[in-house]
């Protein structure tokens, strides 16, 4: 028994040039950002601003910044298996073995979906939802601070999974038996439970936070049928967070006992069950996207509006809408496997229950038809991909309804035209609304707005290189190519996934336009300056604070009179006298960022069978959170001159 | 430690609608949340629950829950748990009338029903384990282990909890966060119950029929 368990040198690749290149160019990265902060003497600054921050806008943003980080990472798998399956047909192998091919698509899965969209969805809800509730802060300030920071310790652990060891070739599903310890002895499945289950209890806590702060959190007069659609959205989105991100929990604890202590849950021999895992991560699976799209439709709700000028076409059929989404959602799960056998009657449920949810998301569809329509419609960044989403969104879900016909289902499962419907809902339904938002929310969180030449040159290449990238997908996947091939010797499917990586290079300009919109828009920031607090004349309450808004969000907590709180006090335009009370603030802390690090030794720990660094890992957190509950005060006052002083600074527009 | 308190503290003009009354306060708010930590904790059983019925005639040719559960003993250990939640719920009381003694009183006797109720199902396991019945011999048995272990974890974790209390009533006193602290253990104590219900009926009542 070793002390480092089954860690050695030989767990880091070296004889792998690409891997290598890639490690030396992140930990270059790594260092000069670190050089650079230690070189400005920003420690301080980033130490008690940032990272220890419990203040929803700044978690928010750290959120949203480590999610933009890893869709980078995330889109460079992406371009290296375009890049393969360009190339390798016919005798060709191309430049990636299958091995490190098999982990990058899972990497790309996993990483997708756990680390870019759930921390870029979970940011956005962050940073809005006290803001449109007209309150200080969610309901558990320091517990959002720990779900952050445990978010951001499984991210390192997956990218730790590049240079020490592997990470898993099972898919992003890891579906056993092939994820058992049996057929994939090494540490990258190790990898994909540990960091998933890290973040798993983060993004637990935080629906718990969010449930909480949307049911129980409101600013005075704000009843639930006059809450924004996006509060609507993020509550759906959380409920489901709440009621099915334990099952993956579970699951994953099960195949981990099979793994570390030999059990029989999903094993071929001894009566394990491997279909119940298939079962139970998809009990979690399908709800999981509607906990990334419902807050994106919210999204879209909101920019159609605002830019429209005119209030939300049926908000009530939208939260029925909303509401019966976040149920049927968890009636569907069968779909993803059809080919599990099942009886007829069965496939037939499932097959009509997810041809049912198609009917509530047309509603929405027509409801922001009809808040365009007679609108006048300003033509922003935000607008663009919210027209692009509609067009792109609603061919993606009719190929879902296709495939939601069992014996259809049969013929294309698991092929490329599975790949191509899901990401032609899941980029138009998640990616854009990302988009949207970020360029719709920019101004409120940093105080100037972003280019929209760079930012309408960015949509139209993420717009068209889309299409060109996943229409093929389909085409491929009806000539009998499946998913996650390595090479290939039909040579008639070349020229298709030639133009689907002519597609992921179009995108790749996209992503540059982005970039350069950024750069440009910092350098430019005197001339785009948002002095008002509402750069876009907007209807709810975020828009009535200062850009950026202070740490308590609102000096006097806003009395709300009726939906779109904003707007409508605008339309009065009375003046109220505001009386300043001082208020509490909850202190800043580090325990989430002391929790996330021994996280991450236990997670290392457990991963390489280092079980006493495990241990100690565990004792650590614990004796944190001991600290931590044994400390003195907990809040901080702000003095009532203190806020009337910020607000004679920051005239609003209108007093809610 | 009850809701009603709290709604009398409410000024009524202050609340014309129950939607539209504004933030509320921070003790229904840590309660509110906690009842739905609560919730997610039973959905996590729930998952535990349902493998455990999907593999429980998966014995592999070896014993099943017939032949393995002592009735007695599971007898004993709810008798114990149960009672510890009255025990608990006495402890409620004390707080909320802001008596020392009483609370340690009926702290200890928690943990000691609680601590008597965990022995006895170490001792369960490690009488199967003796028996040759363990986690790793068939699906049945992984499931059973799993699932009331993880009960059994979750009572452990509730001794700690527990005896962290007792030390910050000893420090802090009754100050309004060790107050709100007390009240979610209450919660979390009695859940475990209403849990060990559930999982006697399925596994041990259930799982002895012929």
């Amino acid at each position: 028994m070793s002390l480092l368990g089954k860690l050695t040198w030989s767990a880091i690749p070296f004889d792998q040039p690409i891997i290598m290149g890639a490690t030396v160019f992140m930990g270059l990265l790594v260092v000069s950002v670190l050089g650079w902060i230690t070189l400005k003497r920003a420690w301080p600054y980033l130490w008690n601003e940032w990272l220890t921050s419990v203040d929803h806008k700044r978690i928010g943003v750290m959120y949203i910044i480590l999610g933009l980080l890893m869709l980078l990472r995330g889109f460079s798998d992406a371009i290296m298996m375009r890049a393969q399956q360009a190339v390798a047909a016919g005798g060709a192998l191309g430049y990636l073995p299958p091995e490190h091919f098999d982990q990058i698509f899972s990497a790309h899965g996993t990483i997708m979906i756990f680390f870019v969209a759930m921390p870029l969805v979970i940011g956005l809800m962050n940073y809005l939802l006290p803001l449109q509730l007209g309150v200080r802060d969610v309901a558990f300030p320091t517990l959002n601070s720990v779900s952050f920071w445990l978010t951001a310790s499984a991210v390192l652990l997956i990218n730790v999974s590049l240079v020490v060891g592997e990470f898993a070739k099972t898919g992003w599903m890891a579906y056993p038996p092939l994820s058992e310890l049996q057929f994939s002895p090494g540490v990258g499945v190790d990898y994909y439970l540990w960091s998933l289950q890290i973040s798993g209890i983060g993004t637990l806590m935080t629906g718990i936070n969010f449930v909480t702060t949307i049911l129980k959190l409101r600013a005075p007069g704000m009843s639930l049928m006059r809450m924004p659609i996006f509060c609507w959205t993020a509550l759906a989105s959380n409920l489901l967070i709440v009621a099915t991100f334990p099952v993956l929990t579970a699951t994953f604890a099960m195949l981990l006992l099979d793994r570390y202590l030999g059990l029989h849950f999903f094993s071929v021999d001894a009566g394990g069950n491997p279909m119940m895992y298939v079962n139970l991560f998809w009990v979690w699976g399908h709800p999981e996207v509607y906990i990334l799209v419902l807050p994106a439709f919210g999204i879209y709700s909101e920019v159609s509006a605002t830019f429209s000028g005119k209030p939300l076409f049926g908000y009530r059929s939208m939260v029925a809408a909303t509401m019966s989404i976040c149920v049927l959602s968890l009636l569907v799960w069968l779909h993803h496997f059809f080919t599990m056998g099942a009886s007829a009657n069965v496939n037939g449920f499932f097959g009509v229950m997810t041809m049912v949810i198609a009917v509530p998301t047309g509603v929405k569809i027509f409801n922001w038809l009809f808040t365009l329509y007679g609108g006048r419609v300003r033509f922003t960044v935000p607008i663009l991909w919210t027209l692009g989403f509609m067009v792109t969104f609603v061919l993606g879900g009719l190929t879902g309804v296709l495939m939601a016909v069992p014996p259809v289902d049969w013929q294309v499962h698991n092929s490329l035209f599975l790949i191509a419907h899901f990401h032609h809902v899941i980029i138009p339904g998640v990616v854009f609304a990302i988009f949207a938002a970020y360029n719709y929310w920019f101004p409120k969180a940093f105080g100037f707005t972003l280019d929209e030449r760079w930012g309408r040159a960015s949509f139209w290449c993420w717009f068209v290189g889309f299409h060109v990238a996943f229409m093929p997908l389909y085409a491929l996947g009806l000539m009998g190519m499946t998913r996650r091939m390595q090479h290939y010797d039909n040579l008639a499917w070349q020229p298709w996934l030639l133009v689907a990586a002519a597609g992921a290079a179009i995108i790749l300009a996209g992503v540059v336009c982005q970039a350069v919109q950024l750069i440009v828009s910092i350098r430019t920031r005197e001339q785009r300056r948002d002095l008002t607090g509402d750069p876009w004349n907007g209807r709810t309450l975020e828009w009535s604070t200062a850009s950026p808004p202070p740490a308590w969000n609102f000096a006097v907590l806003p009395q709300v009179a009726a939906k779109d709180a904003f707007w409508s006090a605008k339309q009065r335009a009375d003046v109220r006298e505001r009386e300043y009370r001082p208020i509490e603030m909850s202190k800043n802390s580090p325990i989430g960022f002391v929790t996330a690090f021994f996280a991450v030794v236990t997670g290392f720990a457990l991963i390489w069978h280092i079980w006493w660094m495990a241990v100690l890992g565990v004792l650590g957190a614990f004796a944190a959170t001991l600290v931590f509950a044994f400390r003195g005060k907990d809040e901080s006052e702000i003095s009532a001159g203190e806020l009337a002083g910020f607000d004679r600074a920051h005239p609003a527009g209108a007093a809610v | 430690m009850n809701i009603a308190v709290e709604l009398s503290a409410v000024r009524p003009e202050a609340a014309p609608r129950a939607g539209e009354a504004g933030p509320a306060s921070k003790r229904v708010v840590v309660g509110y949340g906690f009842w739905i930590f609560l919730l997610s904790d039973i959905v996590m059983f729930a998952a535990l629950f349902a493998a455990y019925a999907v593999l429980v005639r998966s014995t592999a040719g070896g014993p099943g829950g017939a032949q393995l559960f002592s009735q007695t003993s599971v007898a004993i250990e709810t008798v114990c748990l149960l009672a510890s939640s009255y025990t608990c719920g006495v402890m409620s009381l004390a707080v909320n009338s802001r008596r020392r003694a009483g609370f340690y009183v009926a702290a200890v006797l928690t943990f000691v029903l609680g601590a008597a109720f965990l022995a006895l199902e170490i001792r369960e396991f490690a009488d199967m384990i003796a028996r040759g019945a363990t986690p790793q011999s068939s699906a049945f048995l992984s499931a059973f282990f799993t699932l009331v272990g993880c009960h059994g974890l979750h009572v452990t974790v509730g001794l700690v909890w527990l005896l962290v209390m007792m030390a910050q009533v000893a420090v802090q006193q009754f100050r309004p966060s060790v107050l709100r602290r007390l009240f979610c253990f209450s919660l979390f104590w009695h859940a475990l119950d209403i849990i060990w219900v559930a999982l006697f009926t399925v596994v041990y009542l259930m799982g002895v029929r012929p």
